[in-house]
């Protein structure tokens, strides 16, 4: 059983349990929307005071918070308890795209060139997480949600704004994709 | 304990991220470039089981434990917001290769710059709270 468990995960068995917790959630009286959370961090610690948009009972929103807690916890079990600690089993294709932009053969989960502290230290390493991150966080709110709220929550319920946002976050995608990257790497 | 419900739902969450490698940047560059099924596989479920739950809950007119209506909110009708605000989006998450839920999954993982992306992503959030009346939505 920990065997089976230990190997990566098929995508049927992700998309039933990716389900599977927004049905939880919704009959626990919530909806699934990770990126929330985000606007509950900048009113708990006190934006409120600059933006109307950060004045509310973030207390509402614990859950939410104790849901992400849990999902950091469930990141350590996994590394800790569940894992065997393979390399991703990315496509060959993919491999070769990403070695001709300077990108090693997958070893572990994420690239050392992106993700590991010595690339954090440097001032490029750092500009791609910090600019990520800061789109992601610009984005989600911009379009009212992420991808749990908009691609798997609003599409379950045929939400047409929901589909208009999966779009634009493929269109974004693939324009860092394919036009940025070979700019920056 | 009320919350120790969210709590196993969140490690749940986490686990399956972690465990379906949807929370590596490999796969997400895998998905931009369509040279795999396993993340469309993975949205794909998903979303068909979704609407299909979403429709049963309907139809019968469920309720949720604490035996109120399961409701649906529908989101605001627009279309800048969701294109533009979506395409940001998008640009940040082949950039960083996590969307805000695996953000967090790498940090419990042991990847700690993914707290640098977390913590800017809640700075695009203010950024956005600040700036959102001079935005068109």
């Amino acid at each position: 059983m920990i065997e089976f468990i230990s190997q990566p995960w098929s995508w049927w068995v992700s998309g039933i349990v990716i389900s599977a917790i927004m049905f939880l959630l919704l009959f626990f009286g919530k909806s699934f929307g990770f990126s929330s959370n985000l606007r509950t961090i900048c009113a708990m610690s006190g934006a409120g005071s600059i933006s109307k948009f950060f004045d509310f009972n973030w207390k509402t929103q614990v859950w939410n918070l104790v849901f992400l807690a849990g999902a950091i916890i469930g990141g350590f079990i996994t590394r800790e308890f569940l894992s065997t600690g393979e390399a991703v089993q990315i496509s060959e294709a993919t491999i070769r795209d990403l070695q001709a932009l300077g990108f090693s053969k997958p070893v572990s989960v994420q690239p050392d060139e992106l993700f590991s502290l010595e690339a954090m230290f440097t001032l490029k390493g750092f500009s791609i997480l910090a600019i990520g991150g800061f789109l992601v966080g610009l984005g989600s709110r911009y379009a009212g949600g992420c991808t749990s709220g908009h691609a798997i929550s609003g599409i379950s319920d045929l939400q047409v704004p929901s589909m208009i946002a999966v779009v634009g976050f493929f269109a974004g995608g693939l324009i860092m994709t394919w036009f940025i990257y070979p700019l920056i790497f | 304990m009320k919350f120790i419900k969210f709590l196993l739902v969140g490690v749940l969450f986490g686990i399956v991220m972690a465990k379906s490698e949807a929370f590596s940047w490999y796969r997400i560059q895998e998905m931009f470039r369509f040279q795999a099924f396993h993340m469309y596989g993975i949205i794909g479920t998903a979303v068909v089981l979704g609407i299909l739950g979403v429709a049963i809950i309907k139809k019968f007119q469920m309720r949720d434990v604490e035996g109120n209506p399961i409701l649906f909110h529908p989101k605001e009708k627009a279309v800048v917001r969701y294109l533009i605000g979506g395409t940001l989006f998008g640009l940040g998450w082949a950039l960083s290769g996590a969307c805000p839920g695996p953000m967090v999954v790498n940090i419990g993982y042991g990847y700690l710059s993914l707290a640098v992306v977390f913590l800017f992503a809640t700075v695009g959030t203010l950024f956005y709270g600040l700036i959102k009346d001079h935005l068109p939505h």
